[in-house]
């Protein structure tokens, strides 16, 4: 895998794609029925990026979501992350590809309560065949990043809402990976907590890493720098931010 | 790496389990009933054949014991008098250690009803005429004093040799060599005290019952003072038997001729005598017996263990089941950072063996501390092997292998998307 990228960027005028889709298809048998849960869908998401992907319920975002966190599979197409070819993996290297390429956070920040803060933040690297030097002092790194160097050996239930996802964010960032995906990622967070969040997202964005934030809500949608509409299983509209104005529609 | 990696799936799989303090708990008894009994129930049954195959091994291996038998009872039971005429004759005798091949030595006792007394103290013991073999045949250990010599046997000497725990009871606080008995009517001097039987200390034994009180004499003197009538006196009818030999004790040269002089004396003694009025006890045989019977104990016991801890297995699996089920959102959270497939198998499968593998231990420590208890309170011999713990504790990880199997393969098989979402 590539490794040493800038950690704060400044955005060059084409930045390398690191999340090419072209074609995808993804059906769902429901009985007798056969649903097209994403209908030929196309899309490139560049280096640094920001976006937020929002769309109505059975717009096919949750699926472009499992898709792009390789956690499901299309039916059809070709789905490209930092130039490697997802669809020829099998499970287990998947799996791994998963653990060092992809930041998840979820809506229920979903840390393991058996394990505490630290734990939890060097959960990916756990998986990985190799662990790199000087995880630890990275994990401690982050947590101190995320504001909660004090708190360690907290187990998550001893935490508020806002500080597990905060855990959950470090935990993403703990491999370096190519993209961030974040499924609503401040749903069950109270408005100013969720609005730390975001901030801490925009900090992110900042340095340079990719970020993609699944949202229905139109609020959260705004804070992204980019904004990706779906519907009926494709895209309905792209709102390029005002950094990025009028750039490269050329990757569809 | 590798250890380390499984260190840390042990010390994660215990911190899972301590979530669920009492289930887990609850979910070990099966697996530790189970790995308690094995053990207890190994030690005791190891016990009890060994002190079984003691016992016969006192009798001699490589010996060939003939017995005199009294026959059904023929005849009047009312008769005021009767001989009764039965049993090894001297002839038997002459035979066997005068034309059987193999036999290194034969031995024969004739027994005398008398009663032993010593000054007010009076016991009935088993009196034993005998010639000096008798000791190196059945492997006797000499107390005191001597045993009795070829020479006590040329002279028909009035010497006898005492059992311990006659002498004991004869002479509770005094050494017995040197003093004079009563042996029926007649006076013998005690020359030697053998030691007993059963192992000195654990049980004191009645010296008049049949296992604990023995006298011996030479075989010469009791033939010329005793004779071979052995007169009892039973309410109001006196019963006369007349019984040239008790017992011939044959002892092989080798183990392997232990059978073919077994069998030429049940030919023998068939062919001579008309009525089945002996037995002949061949502790080689004996021996085998038992170990048969162990085999079979052991099976049976084996396959209660089995049954009980098979039970605890599949009551860790039903767990486990539930486990997986309640767990599948973390199941689908591991997954979808970077944990493979074979990673989730190991989880379980170590938090199950974790599971099986603590009530082992526990069950070990259970296990050893019935037979303590049983040696203590119920005076049965235990023994644990020390392979029994290891094994049984073996048994119990072996358990939690192989029912952790099919919930880790489930929880590994789980769709990432569907664990994700589920509530």
């Amino acid at each position: 895998m590539e490794s040493a990228q800038p950690k704060a960027g400044e955005v060059t005028s084409t930045p390398e794609p690191v999340a090419e889709l072209s074609e995808i298809t993804r059906m769902y048998r429901m009985g007798e029925e056969e649903v097209l849960a994403l209908d030929g869908f196309s899309f490139t998401f560049r280096k640094g990026e920001y976006w937020a992907i929002m769309g109505s319920s059975g717009s096919g975002k949750s699926t472009l979501l499992n898709i792009l966190g390789c956690v499901d599979r299309p039916t059809g197409g070709s789905y490209r992350v930092r130039g490697h070819e997802v669809a020829d993996l099998d499970d287990d290297e998947l799996s791994t590809f998963r653990g060092a390429e992809l930041g998840f956070i979820f809506q229920s920040y979903n840390l393991i309560p058996q394990l505490d803060v630290l734990e939890n933040i060097l959960m990916p690297v756990m998986y990985q065949d190799e662990v790199p030097e000087g995880i630890q002092e990275r994990a401690l790194g982050l947590a101190k990043r995320v504001g909660l160097g004090d708190r360690l050996h907290h187990r998550p239930m001893q935490l508020s809402g806002g500080q597990q996802q905060r855990v959950a964010i470090a935990r993403s960032l703990i491999n370096d990976p190519a993209l961030i995906l974040a499924d609503e990622a401040t749903g069950n967070l109270d408005s100013k907590t969720a609005d730390e969040i975001l901030e801490l997202f925009d900090e992110l964005h900042a340095e340079g890493k990719t970020i993609l934030l699944v949202t229905h809500e139109a609020e959260v949608g705004r804070r992204a720098e980019n904004i990706l509409r779906l519907k009926d299983g494709n895209i309905e509209s792209v709102e390029r931010g005002a950094k990025r104005h009028g750039e490269a529609a050329d990757a569809q | 790496m590798r250890s380390s990696s499984l260190a840390r799936a042990v010390r994660l799989g215990v911190s899972s389990l301590l979530l669920h303090k009492l289930r887990s708990f609850l979910t070990t008894l099966g697996v530790l009933f189970g790995v308690a009994s094995v053990i207890a129930m190994l030690a005791v049954g190891e016990g009890a054949s060994a002190e079984a195959q003691d016992q016969i091994r006192r009798l001699g291996s490589r010996n060939v014991i003939l017995r005199s038998v009294k026959p059904p009872q023929v005849g009047d039971e009312d008769a005021e008098m009767r001989v009764l005429s039965y049993g090894l004759t001297r002839d038997d005798f002459e035979r066997i250690s005068e034309t059987f091949p193999g036999v290194e030595q034969s031995v024969p006792v004739l027994q005398t009803p008398a009663e032993v007394r010593s000054g007010q103290l009076l016991c009935r013991p088993r009196v034993l005429c005998t010639p000096h073999l008798f000791q190196s045949v059945t492997r006797r250990d000499l107390f005191s004093g001597r045993f009795l010599t070829e020479q006590d046997e040329a002279s028909r000497s009035l010497v006898c040799v005492l059992g311990y725990e006659v002498a004991r009871f004869l002479f509770p606080f005094d050494t017995a060599l040197g003093e004079r008995v009563k042996v029926g009517e007649h006076y013998l001097e005690v020359v030697g005290v053998l030691h007993s039987r059963i192992p000195v200390g654990t049980v004191t034994l009645d010296p008049s019952s049949e296992a604990g009180g023995e006298v011996f004499m030479p075989l010469s003197t009791g033939r010329a003072y005793f004779g071979e009538r052995q007169t009892q006196m039973r309410s109001g009818s006196m019963d006369i038997q007349e019984v040239q030999l008790h017992e011939i004790i044959v002892a092989a040269e080798r183990d392997i001729d232990v059978p073919v002089i077994a069998a030429a004396c049940r030919s023998m003694l068939k062919r001579e005598h008309d009525e089945k009025d002996y037995e002949v006890i061949v502790p080689l045989e004996l021996l085998a017996r038992a170990e048969e019977t162990k085999r079979i104990f052991n099976i049976v016991l084996g396959s209660i263990a089995g049954i009980s801890l098979l039970v605890g297995g599949i009551g860790i699996m039903n767990v486990m089941l539930a486990t997986v089920t309640e767990r599948t959102r973390e199941i689908g959270i591991r997954r979808a950072l970077g944990a493979k497939r074979k990673h989730i198998v190991t989880q379980f499968l170590v938090e199950t063996m974790v599971l099986s593998g603590a009530g082992g231990v526990v069950g070990v420590g259970v296990g050893l501390l019935i037979p303590w208890i049983v040696e203590r309170t119920a005076e049965l011999e235990t023994i644990v092997e020390p392979a029994a713990p290891i094994f049984a504790f073996g048994i119990s990880v072996l358990v939690g292998i192989v029912f952790g199997l099919y919930p880790a393969w489930r929880a590994a098989n789980m769709d990432p998307v569907e664990a994700l979402r589920h509530e």
